[in-house]
């Protein structure tokens, strides 16, 4: 019993960073109808960039700021200068220039930092604390935490603001966002530059327990995917809650059916995106978009 | 002063030319319809006023020319444009489609949905439903409700009657009249010729790219090629 609780803890921790991953997922989904394949690689980075503070003596939490705030930018740049040309092209297009940048970022952090693992020190401590035969870490705990935190605000974003707002309709159709008075364009780029920087919360909250390395979210890139599927495409909330519900599938498969153990948790989670795609296209969370005939 | 004018605008999409030097202008508080045949150069019109086309020739609003008409910026010179085939947006909520709306003017004010909202009761018991799930006439309805919302200066409207239900129909020229009587500029392509004149102060007769005819509408009623192109009788 305790080593199923264990399990499900554990589980619960890294399900927490493959839905934070999958929230920036959604996140740009809804706003500019992408699939942004790079999403994990741009994680990877802005962890990078905060490590590399950090080294400079930077606290943690100041470093973090500046993270979010340069990320954001990174975001809004990547938008002008690799997306804006090719927008009005078909959008699977836009999806394979993802792939491209996902190659070129991971390039780009191994050039400048070099393949080795780092040791980064977040803002919990790793330290096991044992309550009856369980062990978590308070970073555990945080992950998970700031995983909320941050659906809360992406959903209040979406449904309380008028930026939220005007993400959706540029997401559904530009040039009618247009038409009404929304710079569709600046809206695009909101897009990529918020993404960013959830991505960069997802990597900052992943690298104290992964090491830090250019290849770090490259797995967890296909979990998210798997969460966000899970969730429904659409949903903030669903691609948390997919991430957490996943992160417990995986474990206790690896645990409790021996011939999947630890090499199979990658098919686990395309048997479970197959199975969702099949019984609920639409995701746990999310809303099918309807349509009259 | 003329509320709008065209002098000489030429809009092509990539080698095909659609305007060939159209010159009209339409007085504020006018009511115009644009009439012709398809192809004829009506939605470019609309389109070329609107920013959505690129185009050579001037556009002037308040007798100041344009430049860089983009879409976002004529919607906050107050122009509303509703294109053919019930622009809405089809997954956010009725609520939402009125709210953007009023994008121009901030948040949407309760004073304002309440009026729409007079003026459309239907859209009120279907406010939470995405607009995609609403019926033909009533996704037009929002289309113009929504437009409503921007308290535009000037109104363009692409075929607002098309496929709808001729009741329907008349529900939503009424509209546009009562619109056009509080102070709005109505300019409306519009197919069924017969409606459009009834309502209209003024319209215009494009072919092939070129305003062929205008006038009074209740001349142009009455005129001969007029009744036997557009009329039917």
């Amino acid at each position: 019993m305790a080593n199923f609780v264990q399990q499900v803890v554990s589980g619960l921790a890294s399900g927490g960073i493959y839905g934070l991953l999958a929230l920036a997922i959604v996140l740009i989904n809804r706003s500019t109808g992408v699939i942004n394949f790079a999403q994990g690689e741009m994680a990877t980075l802005s962890a990078f960039l905060c490590w590399t503070l950090m080294d400079h003596g930077w606290a943690f939490w100041p470093a973090f700021a500046a993270t979010l705030f340069l990320s954001f930018g990174g975001g809004l740049l990547l938008e002008a200068v690799v997306i804006r040309p090719i927008q009005n092209g078909p959008l699977v297009g836009i999806v394979i220039l993802t792939i491209g940048l996902l190659i070129a970022i991971n390039g780009l952090t191994t050039w400048i930092w070099g393949g080795a693992a780092k040791q980064f020190h977040g803002p919990f401590s790793t330290a096991p604390i044992r309550v009856g035969g369980v062990a978590f870490s308070k970073q555990d705990l945080g992950v998970i935490v700031v995983a909320f935190v941050a659906v809360g605000l992406v959903a209040a974003l979406f449904a309380r603001t008028r930026l939220g707002l005007a993400l959706r309709a540029v997401a559904v159709n530009p040039l009618e966002s247009r038409l009404v008075g929304i710079r569709a364009s600046t809206m695009l780029a909101v897009g990529w530059g918020l993404a960013a920087a959830l991505g960069a919360v997802a990597g900052v909250m992943a690298a104290p327990s992964l090491f830090l390395e250019p290849n770090m979210m490259q797995t967890v890139l296909l979990y998210a995917f798997a969460a966000a599927v899970l969730g429904g495409m659409e949903s903030p909330l669903g691609a948390v809650v997919g991430g957490l519900l996943l992160g417990v599938v995986l474990n206790l498969a690896g645990t409790y059916v021996h011939w999947i153990g630890g090499e199979l948790r990658l098919a686990v989670a395309l048997a479970l995106i197959l199975g969702v795609l099949l019984v609920r296209p639409s995701g746990l969370f999310g809303r099918t978009a309807l349509r009259r005939a | 002063m003329a509320l709008l004018e065209l002098r000489d605008v030429e809009a092509r999409y990539g080698e095909i030319r659609a305007l060939h030097g159209v010159t009209l202008s339409v007085g504020e508080g006018d009511f115009v319809a644009l009439l012709g045949a398809n192809g004829a150069g009506k939605t470019t019109t609309l389109r070329a006023i609107s920013g959505t086309v690129r185009t050579s020739g001037d556009v002037l609003l308040d007798g100041q020319k344009l430049f860089r008409r983009t879409p976002e910026a004529m919607a906050r010179r107050g122009v509303a444009h509703v294109p053919e085939g019930r622009g809405t947006f089809s997954t956010l909520s009725v609520l939402d489609n009125l709210r953007l709306g009023a994008w121009v003017h901030g948040n949407a004010s309760p004073r304002d949905l309440a009026h729409v909202f007079e003026f459309f009761p239907l859209l009120y018991e279907r406010r939470a439903q995405q607009a995609g799930l609403l019926s033909g006439g009533e996704q037009q309805m929002l289309a113009l409700a929504r437009a409503m919302m921007a308290k535009p200066r000037l109104l363009l409207l692409d075929e607002p009657s098309l496929g709808l239900a001729p009741l329907i129909a008349r529900e939503i020229f009424d509209v546009l009249v009562r619109m056009n009587e509080s102070g709005t500029t109505v300019v409306v392509v519009e197919q069924n010729a017969t409606t459009a004149l009834q309502a209209a102060q003024h319209a215009f007769v494009l072919e092939t790219g070129r305003v062929v005819l205008g006038g009074e509408a209740s001349d142009l009623q009455r005129n001969e090629s007029v009744r036997r192109s557009y009329l039917g009788y």
